[in-house]
């Protein structure tokens, strides 16, 4: 049986790599990516909650969240390639059109 | 030494190694001789002999052209991605090989049984895109990325029809696990004065045509190989690879083939039941069962032409997908108000 | 066994999402999330929740990562390139920030969970041992979580339409721009086959 500390903090850890992700790098899609290692960390907390309380509805929200990460990922990939067109760019710095 | 060997864990773990090595060997001598079938096959089918002059009957030819691919000099193109054109050919090898562990061949002998058997054939059916993919775009050459970027749009598409259309026959066994899928099997249907096998082909026969086309997209096989159409796309995905990876991406055409056609039968033509042998041999009625589906495959392949790649899109959204959802809603109204029997 | 199991997992998964936000190209970066994907579907069936373990595989592994994929080999983005004052004063800002977030994470688990509960109250019983907890997940999907889920399968509905009408582009309905647009519009629905295993 794994402790549930070690998979907390596993989970804490890769919440930590994808904030990080997404504080330093400016290529649009790693930005993206690195969200869904966020996405990913709280399932693992999920995961890990619903096998030490012995309930299963932490999945049942594991399930939601990777629905929802999949809406999310079809708009956000539509959204970066239609601002590909546009601007020849995916880096979020060089996007600054609303920066005044 | 010898309360080690003893020890249960152990000994599943050395059974569960014997099965998995006495399936490797017998799956790959198969994928070996396809070959020579698929060639000879060909050969009836144009009214030429096909290979016959290696061995008896040509029937070392596999090891002819094992030798001779082994031989070849292998090519890696300037300015490829190495890492990832070599790591493209084992992802198209591995995935189909480990479905392999979930498909139950005789009524004892199955690697694993696992409660979500189907799914892991899911998964693993829908990790192969990344083999063709990758090694299209790591050749760096305009026709084996355009064959790689073809393959994933395809093998996406159709997955969806895919799995929808084993749904039904979830429904119907109420399980995910193989095993229990192909007990469902057992026993037989009546249908007027005839008794027909319980298979879920019978009872669930859209789905079936569903899979089947589905699973010669899958594969990329004709009528579906747009991946590789040679007159539009040179070689498609593998143009730049040769000798043993080009064998590789070869070996995991007719691996994949195998690997889909085996769960076909697990799913829709009752796996190892049939009658008259006894339990120890039913395993044959599962290869009798596989050969003949390898056999279609085959005969589709050089009977019909290729679609073009618009059609092949149109009709994988616009004609399987609604049937394959509309085959869903129909089954689970029957589960509800019949029962699943 | 396990436990050497999941500290294998863990590590893999650690070291591959590191690269992910470290390696700079894109398209290897990618590859890498497959990998922590992947392994973290491992560490799930290691807790044996093999529905989402799967189900893991399937849609992140088998159908986001191969959007990304295709996103990055349509753009063809080659490796990133990063330069200049603001560069450095960002990056150091982020690590500084992430180191900050881990250290203040550790402390709290070890502080106030590492006594916890080391083993699960009353296991064995209904959740684990029962047949296969895909019926149980299914279970609670279609009665107590019935809402929330009919809600899932609308956003995916407007994901999916939104995705179609924005990849698309703005004015052209010209067929010059199928080849183009096929892309992401072959791709956009592929995340209905969660909605649909349940």
């Amino acid at each position: 049986m794994i402790p549930l500390s070690w998979l907390l903090l596993l989970s804490a850890v890769l919440f930590c790599i994808g904030v990080v992700g997404v504080l330093v790098r400016r290529n649009a899609i790693v930005i993206f990516m690195s969200i869904e290692l966020m996405l990913n960390a709280s399932n693992l907390a999920f995961v890990a909650f619903s096998r030490h309380l012995n309930s299963l509805d932490g999945q049942v929200f594991v399930f939601f969240v990777m629905t929802v990460a999949a809406a999310e990922v079809a708009v956000g990939l539509a959204i970066i390639v239609n601002l590909f067109r546009l601007r020849e760019t995916v880096f979020v710095d060089e996007i600054n059109l609303l920066k005044g | 030494m010898i309360a080690f060997f003893q020890d249960p864990t152990v000994q599943i773990a050395f059974w569960g190694l014997v099965k998995i090595v006495v399936i490797l060997f017998v799956m790959l001598g198969i994928v070996a001789y396809l070959t020579f079938f698929e060639r000879k096959i060909a050969g009836h089918i144009q009214s030429r002999p096909g290979p016959n002059l290696v061995g008896p009957w040509g029937l070392f030819q596999p090891f002819a052209d094992i030798l001779k691919l082994f031989l070849k000099e292998e090519f890696i193109p300037a300015r490829a991605n190495k890492i990832l054109f070599h790591i493209a050919p084992i992802l198209a090898v591995t995935p189909a090989l480990t479905s392999f562990a979930v498909v139950p061949i005789g009524p004892n002998f199955i690697v694993t049984d696992v409660n979500v058997g189907l799914l892991v054939f899911l998964a693993m059916s829908s990790l192969g895109v990344y083999a063709l993919a990758l090694a299209g775009w790591s050749s760096n050459n305009k026709y084996a990325l355009l064959g790689g970027l073809r393959s994933a749009a395809q093998m996406i598409s159709y997955e969806l029809a895919l799995g929808l259309s084993t749904i039904g026959v979830i429904l119907l066994a109420g399980s995910l696990s193989l095993v229990d899928i192909v007990h469902a099997q057992s026993g037989t249907l009546p249908f007027g004065p005839l008794a027909l096998p319980r298979w879920f082909v019978f009872t669930q026969p859209v789905a079936f045509v569903i899979f089947l086309i589905c699973a010669f997209a899958e594969t990329n096989r004709a009528p579906f190989d747009l991946p590789e159409g040679e007159s539009e796309l040179v070689g498609g995905f593998h143009t730049e690879y040769s000798s043993m990876k080009w064998a590789m991406f070869f070996l995991g055409e007719y691996m994949n083939m195998l690997t889909i056609s085996s769960i076909t039968v697990t799913l829709f033509l009752g796996g190892w039941n049939g009658p008259w042998l006894p339990e120890s041999l039913q395993f044959l009625w599962f290869f009798g069962k596989l050969f003949a589906l390898i056999f279609l495959f085959m005969w589709v392949r050089w009977t019909f032409p290729r679609l073009r790649y618009d059609q092949l899109m149109a009709f994988g959204w616009k004609v399987l997908l609604p049937i394959a959802l509309l085959n869903v809603l129909a089954t689970g109204a029957a589960v509800y108000w019949v029962g699943n029997r | 066994m396990i436990t050497v199991l999941f500290v294998a997992f863990a590590a893999i998964l650690v070291v591959s999402s590191l690269l992910v936000i470290l390696h700079r190209n894109p398209l290897t970066s990618a590859l890498f999330l497959v990998l922590a994907f992947c392994s973290l579907a491992a560490i799930y069936l290691l807790l044996h929740a093999e529905f989402i373990g799967l189900v893991q595989v399937v849609v992140y592994a088998g159908a986001i990562m191969v959007l990304f994929l295709f996103v990055i080999m349509y753009l063809n983005l080659g490796h990133d390139v990063e330069s200049g004052v603001t560069l450095a004063l960002r990056r150091g800002l982020g690590w500084l920030l992430g180191a900050v977030l881990v250290a203040e994470g550790a402390l709290l688990i070890t502080g106030r969970l590492a006594p916890g509960p080391a083993t699960p109250q009353a296991l064995t019983a209904a959740a684990a041992a029962a047949p296969g907890n895909t019926q149980q997940v299914g279970l609670l999907l279609y009665s107590r979580y019935l809402f929330p889920f009919e809600i899932t399968s609308i956003i995916l509905l407007v994901a999916m339409i939104g995705a179609i009408v924005i990849a698309r582009g703005l004015r052209e309905p010209a067929p010059a721009e199928a080849p183009a647009g096929s892309a992401p519009v072959t791709a956009a629905a592929p995340e209905e086959a969660p909605g649909e295993d349940a």
